[in-house]
């Protein structure tokens, strides 16, 4: 997938301008950045759903804008939350897409059973669409994904509107499709830690990052590590300022009222010293968890959001 | 990896048409259709039945030929424009435009398939389960006027329904493009049904009458031979008449008013429904394939 001077403009307002990407080979790419970014609209791009403005958007060394057909032939979609006709059963709004896929005929079926079985839509499968919830349209739609063994995977987050469980689920099984490219817009940093190996950050319609996870936490999460802490009463500007005074904190930051953010030194070695240190405040706290690198950096990179 | 054959667009364009075809068939819209003409049905068999009226049935004394046009002209005839214009508002009017609106287009579009066999793959189930409805409705008359005239069905009947199918071929090729203009479903319904069952027909009015130009580049007027066919004497094809006489004396003969009127005769009335059609389906594909999905 290739990106090449990508622009979209709608009106006089540049939504996605001069987007340079190149992702390659078999890994899973997360596509982060804040509302209004620009993802989806890069996204539809590259599936044929909106013509860009400028430059070109490649699958397969294809440009989409000149040949869809043969552009999208290896490569599967879900952009934001499709429908599917609504008179239709999953097992027939799928058969549907296997034959203008080609999935082999004698593979159909056996294809669409594993795929609603991953999302646990078997019991689902002769009933109307019509008449599903907004999450198991959705099972449905990450089910389509995976019906013709597609090389490239274009996700538009996967798991809006899914339960728990679902989210979960559609984790799992994005891990488990090896041997291809996916590209995944997400906002949950959880997912994309867990199930990719790359990372591209854009705001603004401008590409930010483009690196390995490893990379960007290491650039841009500030070097050092970071714990958020929990309490169990109201964080006050007094505990703030006597956490910060401990030794090898950097930072602290408040994130709700029970919450801190303590950044420290990245020599800091024992970090029980520094949690024997806010146990002794003795101002109640009762959780610390290793805070992520990738959301680290990536508020240091978005700096606000619109 | 695998490496997938290529799926010939004539096969993806049957794809389209099977599954959209299940989802009409499947739908309320669909018997909502089947339930209209059922009642125009219902109503003209008890009514003709119940009342006998002479223009269904002829004059005593008429010849049987003149008698059974008059029953066709006046069951058929009166309501299968209606029927046509419905028919193609109903299954037309939203085709492209509920792939916006209901967000099914997010579905089908991102996939190996080019946006033109969507399109003709949904024409064509639209075509069919809009012929359905019109073969019903053929049907129904048929069998009152086997009753009332056994054993015979004029050849004008035969030719009407067949004209009748061309006029809905063209009226689905412009509710399409009417579709793919608007982005709301409601709208280009609505838009479709006002234009044929309303606008052309003012415009077939003002045209011939006021301005006194043949009305050749109306799709109604070209759907006239629907109906003219059927008539014991083919209208003629330009005529005009006169009212009033001349008024106060030599120098006021302006006064006289004068009508002037115009049928399409049959190969012309073909013509224009045939332009129609490629023109229509023509710009409705130019419209789609330009058309964006934001939302
Ligand atoms: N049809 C449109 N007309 C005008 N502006 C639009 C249109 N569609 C999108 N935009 C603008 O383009 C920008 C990018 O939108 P896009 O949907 O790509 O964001 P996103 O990164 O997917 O955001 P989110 O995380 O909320 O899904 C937004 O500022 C949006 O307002
Ligand atoms: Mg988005």
């Amino acid at each position: 997938m290739e990106a090449v001077q990508l622009t979209k403009n709608f009106g006089s307002f540049a939504a996605v301008s001069g987007l340079n990407l190149k992702v390659q080979g078999t890994k899973c790419v997360g596509f982060l950045g804040p509302n209004g970014a620009g993802k989806t609209t890069t996204m539809k791009m590259f599936t044929g759903l909106i013509t860009a403005t400028g430059g070109a958007a490649l699958i397969n060394g294809v440009d989409v804008t000149k040949d869809k057909k043969a552009a999208l032939a290896s490569c599967s979609t879900l952009i934001e939350t499709p429908e599917i006709y609504s008179a239709l059963t999953p097992r027939e709004a799928l058969s549907m897409l296997c034959e203008i896929r080609g999935v082999p005929k004698a593979e159909r079926r056996k294809r669409i059973d594993e795929s609603l079985g991953l999302v646990k839509m078997t019991e689902w499968e002769d009933k109307r669409v019509g008449s599903f919830s907004k999450g198991m349209k959705q099972r449905v739609n990450v089910a389509s994904t995976l019906l013709s063994d597609p090389e490239v995977i274009i996700l538009d987050e996967p798991s809006t509107g899914l339960d728990p469980r679902g989210m979960a689920e559609v984790r799992s099984i994005v891990m488990s499709l090896k041997d291809r490219l996916i590209f995944m817009s997400s906002h949950l940093l959880a997912e994309v830690t867990e199930v990719c190996q790359e990372v591209a950050m854009i705001d603004h319609g401008k590409l930010l990052v483009y690196d390995t996870i490893e990379n960007v936490t290491a650039k841009f999460a500030g070097g050092g590590g970071a714990v958020e802490v929990g309490f169990t009463r109201a964080v006050d500007e007094g505990l703030v300022s006597r956490v910060s005074q401990l030794s090898g904190v950097q930072t602290v930051t408040r994130t709700n009222e029970r919450h801190i953010v303590v950044r420290f030194d990245p020599n800091l070695t024992a970090r029980d010293k520094l949690f024997e240190g806010i146990a002794g405040l003795k101002a109640g706290a009762v959780s610390f968890e290793q805070s992520s690198g990738l959301e680290d950096a990536y508020l240091s990179l978005i700096k606000e959001t619109l | 990896m695998s490496t997938k054959a290529r799926v010939g667009s004539l096969s993806q364009i049957g794809t389209i048409t099977r599954y959209n075809f299940l989802n009409y068939f499947r739908a309320r819209r669909f018997y909502v259709m089947l339930g209209i003409i059922l009642l125009i049905s219902l109503l003209l068999t008890v009514l003709v039945g119940y009342y006998r009226p002479v223009s269904f049935l002829g004059i005593p004394g008429e010849p049987v030929s003149l008698a059974v046009l008059g029953f066709y002209g006046a069951g058929w005839g009166g309501f299968i424009s209606l029927v046509v214009i419905i028919s193609a508002a109903f299954f037309g009017g939203d085709a492209i435009s509920g792939e916006f609106q209901n967000r099914t287009g997010y579905f089908l579009v991102p996939n190996p398939i080019r946006r033109s066999a969507i399109y003709v793959g949904k024409w064509i189930a639209a075509l069919a389960a809009s012929t359905i409805i019109v073969l019903i409705f053929a049907a129904i008359i048929l069998a009152n006027g086997l009753y009332y005239f056994p054993g015979n069905v004029p050849w004008q009947f035969e030719q009407s329904v067949a004209f009748a199918w061309v006029y809905l071929v063209a009226a689905l090729s412009l509710t399409f493009a009417f579709s793919s203009l608007f982005k709301s479903s409601a709208i280009s319904i609505l838009m479709s049904v006002i234009l044929l069952l309303i606008v052309f027909g003012v415009i077939d009015t003002v045209s011939s009458v006021v301005v006194g130009i043949e009305p050749w580049y109306s799709i109604t007027y070209g759907a006239g031979i629907v109906t003219n066919i059927l008539s014991p004497v083919f209208p003629p094809h330009m005529q005009t008449q006169s009212f009033g006489s001349v008024l106060g004396g030599a120098n006021r003969t302006n006064a006289r008013f004068e009508v002037t009127t115009f049928n399409a005769t049959v190969p012309e009335g073909l013509e224009i429904l045939v332009i129609y059609f490629i023109v229509m389906a023509l710009l409705g594909l130019w419209l789609f394939e330009r058309k964006e999905f934001t939302s």
